[in-house]
């Protein structure tokens, strides 16, 4: 380890302190629960998916980002028309890089972004009438295989029943046509989002298609996205280890593959937040259980890979896998070597979403970095202590207003996946099923935990710790990087990526890399600034005739050179400070 | 790309697809950022504040501050009174700015929130600190274009801060419109090159184009001091630019502190610029300095040089009204033939101005106000051109339609940086946009044309 890993770092109750010190007294009383020193034994409990507060400069977007932004509009061939003023349709119109690389034969929809661009006629005498135009209008254009309808917020105040419209075109065209409340009041955060629409999506796609996917270990991976080709990667993964995945729900993924998922053996959970709503509704209705994954780290990826391996209990498959996880670490050895000596004890802060501030503390491990905050910005409190929370968790006012689904098990379909004898035997080979624990308990003792994170509790965790990297979105990356602090970007990937599984991870190693050690942040001042003494001219000094005697005496003994002219320069100069 | 865009052009009477514009709000952000000291606050739910500084940081690759009412669904029930005394109260203890400038959403519009009853009451009840300022402007979503909300912002500056003090000053007040910061640094340039003496609002300058100083400046030094903002109101004249984004605002002045004012359309290109150039110095009734006839004899200079590569070529355009019009002015003063010309924002006189540009000769033009790219996209496949401008969303039809030379113009530009540093207004903008359309066309004929034809010199 380099010197770097012993830098003094400033007290985290001081820090905490200082965060909260110019909050109002109802402020600071709510702040306090959502910002917390780790344990990791016992996590203690954090303020989490509550409402931010009014006029805090927040991250946090709303319900309609995340229901038609994250959720369901990855999904490439679905028509997706958002119910409303013109803004939000137009704001989540090719902003979330989810890629998509649709199978031959398929369409492709995302590069089209679809409102019906409410007028005030409409806010004052409905828009119902406008919304079934403008699908009659859509289906006439492009003949999708399925239309979605998103709610922005003044269509539940004025009372349009877009479920309704939804029901009448479905019988009208003939295809599958139906609609998310998903007007951004609702909830707290882009978090009610993807409960609306892990809801709409289990009641309206999944379970349409009951043809099985060919390939004995069928998996579907829940919770990624695409971002930056991520998705492509883990696909690429899964084929080499001979891994069938069903569908990704909703990275590169077509209605089609939505449709079958049911059929699948497992679901692999990578984003707990978003999807996990998914999970249970499937493992309820047809019998598919859960795990939770990370395919964001080498680590990770290996561990997922095995566990996925050992729920199927197959050694062929089994040792498929050791074998691609051993030539993918040792492809990925040189990189590790030759950046990790850079980073290694380095300070990182994450400050995004709700899974990838956890997810991306393995790539800053496993480059020896340390990470001295974290925190989510839409995540609940079993992201954070993890699962065995939930029996604790109250259900406020905001939650409530979020349907939950009545789900039973399908009388036809349900299906056990393993036997009570397979199960018993994986629990007791430590498998554990239905679980997440969670952020904290892999954060170090005394590490900030700060859920939804105001701007001004990150301007002073960047004053106090000064960290390396900073990881958190788009509207904070300009003002963490105006500091002198480099920022990554981990919605968008900075337009970079892919950063998952193996690939991924020799990527954002040498994307830290290159940004904790960029010159660009040394060069921040300019030489007078360093140097503002003034005095500095040139003095005449008359050389004496150049001999071999006087040559070397000028020399200074070590064998280097006489000074030049900018060394004599530099001497009349007082001294001034080192430079950095 | 597009792949489901065919050259069949159907109207459609419900169903936007594409648009070439985006909400009031966002224009009112970003309007509002151009006062000094100013925290600009959405009175909504809090998605809408992140969309705009997300979308604006996009554009700007500069820190976006502003906060939000952050409602949820009891707010949205019970009207946004509560909220909005606690958002300022935290701004105020928390982020200390001089002004906060509130704009609506289609929310807090559809709820009827009544933000002067909502600044009476936190002022009567002693929240207020002294000496700071309060302004709004009612910016619906179901209104118009983010060019509206710009209008409704400036004007509310007026509406709040411009005084008349009985003393007419020697100084005129200049309404730059919707334009990057750059532009705006450039507008003052020529203006005060001219010797004219005058107060511009709003301007972000300074605000969203900062340097790397390794210290974050939640206030950065630009914008219109409110000090600056309320002499206004003692301004002998206002020089308006843009019809769309500054006359409301010119109005408002002129109705509040009887200050008269003329418009003129952003100095885009050659003509727009003389007239500029020419209705600042009548203000400032001086000559034009030699420097600046030497920039515009420069801009004419580089224009007969490159006419050959430009003549009769056809041109799609889409856009915001005040940059389109003495965009497609300049267009034909190059001999290039607009064909397609597209603003999102409604309003019939972009039409007629437009046409009015083209004259006869461009009879068989499509022009449109309130239209979409989707539609753009159709005329494009149906009649083609050599060469499309406009913002960054057109990359996509570019792209579709066999790498279309195309030149990145406007409001955004997500995917480029030099916008927020070198400006597209002036006899200097218009060189620049002139080499812009010169090297997108050449690079073209550079990357396809047959090899016997790839030539050293053009």
């Amino acid at each position: 380890m380099t010197s770097e890993s012993y830098r003094f770092t400033p007290d985290p109750d001081r820090v905490r302190e200082e965060m909260l010190k110019p909050y109002p007294a109802k402020t600071r009383k709510k702040r306090e629960k959502q910002i917390v020193l780790n344990d990791p034994d016992s996590p203690p409990a954090i303020g989490a998916n509550a409402r931010t507060i009014p006029g805090i400069i927040t991250q946090r977007g709303c319900t309609y980002a995340g229901c038609r932004g994250v959720v369901i509009g990855p999904i490439y061939d679905i028509v997706h028309i958002t119910h409303g003023p013109v803004g939000c349709g137009y704001y989540s119109w090719l902003t979330r890089r989810n890629l998509a690389r649709p199978a031959p034969g398929q369409t492709n929809f995302m590069q089209y972004c679809m409102s019906t661009d409410m007028q005030e006629d409409e806010i004052i005498f409905g828009g119902e009438k406008k919304l079934a135009a403008a699908v009659r209008e859509a289906y006439a254009l492009f003949q999708p295989k399925a239309i979605s309808i998103y709610a922005t917020c003044p269509i539940g105040l004025i009372g349009d029943d877009i479920h309704a419209v939804a029901r009448q075109a479905s019988e009208e065209l003939g295809i599958n046509v139906f609609a998310f409340s998903c007007e951004g009041y609702k909830g707290v955060s882009q978090s009610a989002g993807h409960h609306i629409a892990n809801n709409g999506v289990f009641k309206h796609i999944v379970g349409r298609d009951d043809t099985p996917a060919d390939g004995r270990f069928r998996v579907n991976i829940l919770g990624e996205y695409n971002i930056g080709g991520d998705a492509f990667e883990i696909e690429e993964l899964f084929a080499r280890c001979g891994i069938t995945l069903t569908a990704t729900l909703s990275g590169n993924v077509s209605y089609d593959q939505i449709a079958r998922c049911h059929t699948a053996d497992l679901n692999a959970v990578m984003c707990h937040r978003s999807i996990n709503y998914m999970a249970e509704m499937m493992e309820t209705k047809y019998g598919i259980p859960w795990i939770k994954v990370n395919f964001i780290g080498a680590g990770s990826t290996a561990k997922s890979l095995r566990k996925i391996a050992q729920y199927f209990g197959d050694k062929a498959l089994s040792d498929r896998v050791e074998m691609v996880i051993a030539q993918e670490m040792q492809k990925l050895k040189a990189t590790v070597d030759e950046v990790k000596p850079r980073c290694e004890g380095r300070l990182a802060a994450l400050f995004v979403g709700g899974s990838r501030a956890h997810h991306y503390q393995d790539l800053f491990q496993e480059l020896g970095m340390r990470v001295v905050g974290a925190g989510y910005e839409f995540a609940h409190r079993d992201d954070y202590e993890g699962r065995a929370v939930l029996p604790t968790i109250k259900v406020d006012a905001d939650s409530r207003n979020i349907e939950e689904l009545e789900v039973e098990p399908d009388p036809v379909r349900f299906k056990a996946r393993r036997s009570p004898e397979q199960l018993e035997a994986l629990k007791a080979g430590g498998f554990t099923f239905s679980d997440y624990e969670g952020m904290m308990r892999q954060m170090d003792k005394q590490a900030l935990v700060i859920d939804d994170i105001s701007h001004h509790e990150m301007d002073k965790l960047i004053e106090l710790y000064r960290p390396d990297v900073v990881c958190c979105g788009i509207k904070e990356k300009y003002v963490v990087e105006k500091m002198g602090v480099p920022c990554k970007q981990l919605h968008s990937y900075d337009y970079g990526g892919p950063y998952a599984v193996f690939t991924g991870a020799a990527n954002f190693y040498r994307e830290i890399d290159r940004m904790v050690n960029t010159r660009v942040w040394k060069m921040i001042l300019p030489p007078w600034q360093k140097h503002p003494e003034l005095g500095a001219r040139p003095v005449f000094s008359p050389k004496p005739r150049k001999t071999r005697e006087t040559a070397a005496a000028a020399a200074d003994g070590k064998g280097r050179p006489a000074r030049s002219r900018s060394a004599r320069l530099e001497a009349i100069e007082p001294t001034g400070e080192p430079t950095c | 790309m597009l792949n489901s865009t065919t050259s069949h052009h159907t109207e459609r009477q419900a169903l936007r697809v594409n648009p070439a514009k985006t909400c009031q709000p966002i224009g009112a952000m970003y309007a509002a950022l151009g006062i000094h000291n100013c925290l600009p606050h959405s009175h909504g739910s809090q998605g809408c504040c992140a969309y705009h500084r997300s979308h604006l940081t996009r554009h700007f690759k500069e820190p976006v501050m502003a906060t939000t009412s952050s409602f949820t669904e009891g707010a949205s029930v019970f009207g946004g009174l509560a909220n909005m005394t606690q958002a300022l109260t935290n701004i105020f203890s928390i982020y200390q700015p001089d002004v906060v400038a509130v704009h609506t959403t289609c929310l807090s519009e559809v709820i009827g929130d009544d933000l002067p009853m909502m600044f009476k009451k936190f002022r009567e009840d002693g929240k207020l600190p002294p000496g700071k300022h309060l302004i709004h402007a009612n910016t619906p979503s179901f209104q118009g274009s983010h060019i509206t909300g710009f209008a409704n912002m400036t004007t509310a500056m007026v509406r709040y801060l411009c005084e008349k003090s009985g003393e007419v000053c020697d100084r005129f007040n200049l309404l730059p419109g919707y334009l990057d910061p750059a532009d705006m640094r450039e507008v003052k340039r020529l203006a005060a090159g001219i010797g004219a003496r005058f107060v511009m609002f709003p301007d972000t300058s300074d605000v969203l184009d900062g340097p790397q100083t390794g210290r974050f400046q939640m206030y950065p030094q630009g914008g219109a001091t409110v000090e600056e903002i309320r002499s206004a109101g003692d301004g002998f004249a206002t020089l308006a630019l843009g019809f769309w984004a500054s006359e409301p605002a010119a109005k408002e002045l002129e109705h509040k502190c009887e200050v008269p004012y003329e418009l003129v359309e952003l100095p885009i290109g050659l003509g727009a610029t003389d007239a500029f150039v020419d209705a600042v110095r009548r203000l400032a009734a001086t000559e034009v300095p030699g420097e600046i006839e030497r920039e515009r004899g420069q801009l004419i200079d580089l224009m007969s040089d490159m006419s050959q590569y430009l003549h009769e070529k056809r041109v799609a355009v889409f856009g915001d009204p005040d940059h389109v019009i003495p965009l497609v002015r300049f267009l034909v003063e190059l001999g290039m033939r607009p064909v397609h010309v597209v603003t999102g924002t409604p309003g019939k006189a972009f039409e007629t101005n437009v046409r009015q540009l083209l004259g006869p000769a461009g009879a068989a033009a499509k022009v449109r106000a309130g239209e979409d790219l989707l539609s753009l996209h159709q005329w494009i496949k149906a009649e083609p051109v050599d060469l499309l401008i406009g913002n960054t969303y057109g990359k996509y039809i570019a792209r579709a339609e066999d790498n279309l030379p195309f030149v990145r113009f406007g409001f955004p530009i997500l995917d480029r940086v030099a916008h927020r540093l070198f400006p597209t207004v002036g006899y200097r903008g218009a060189m620049r946009l002139v080499a812009g359309i010169t090297d997108a066309l050449l690079d073209k004929k550079d990357r396809e044309c047959p090899e016997e034809f790839f030539e050293l010199v053009q």
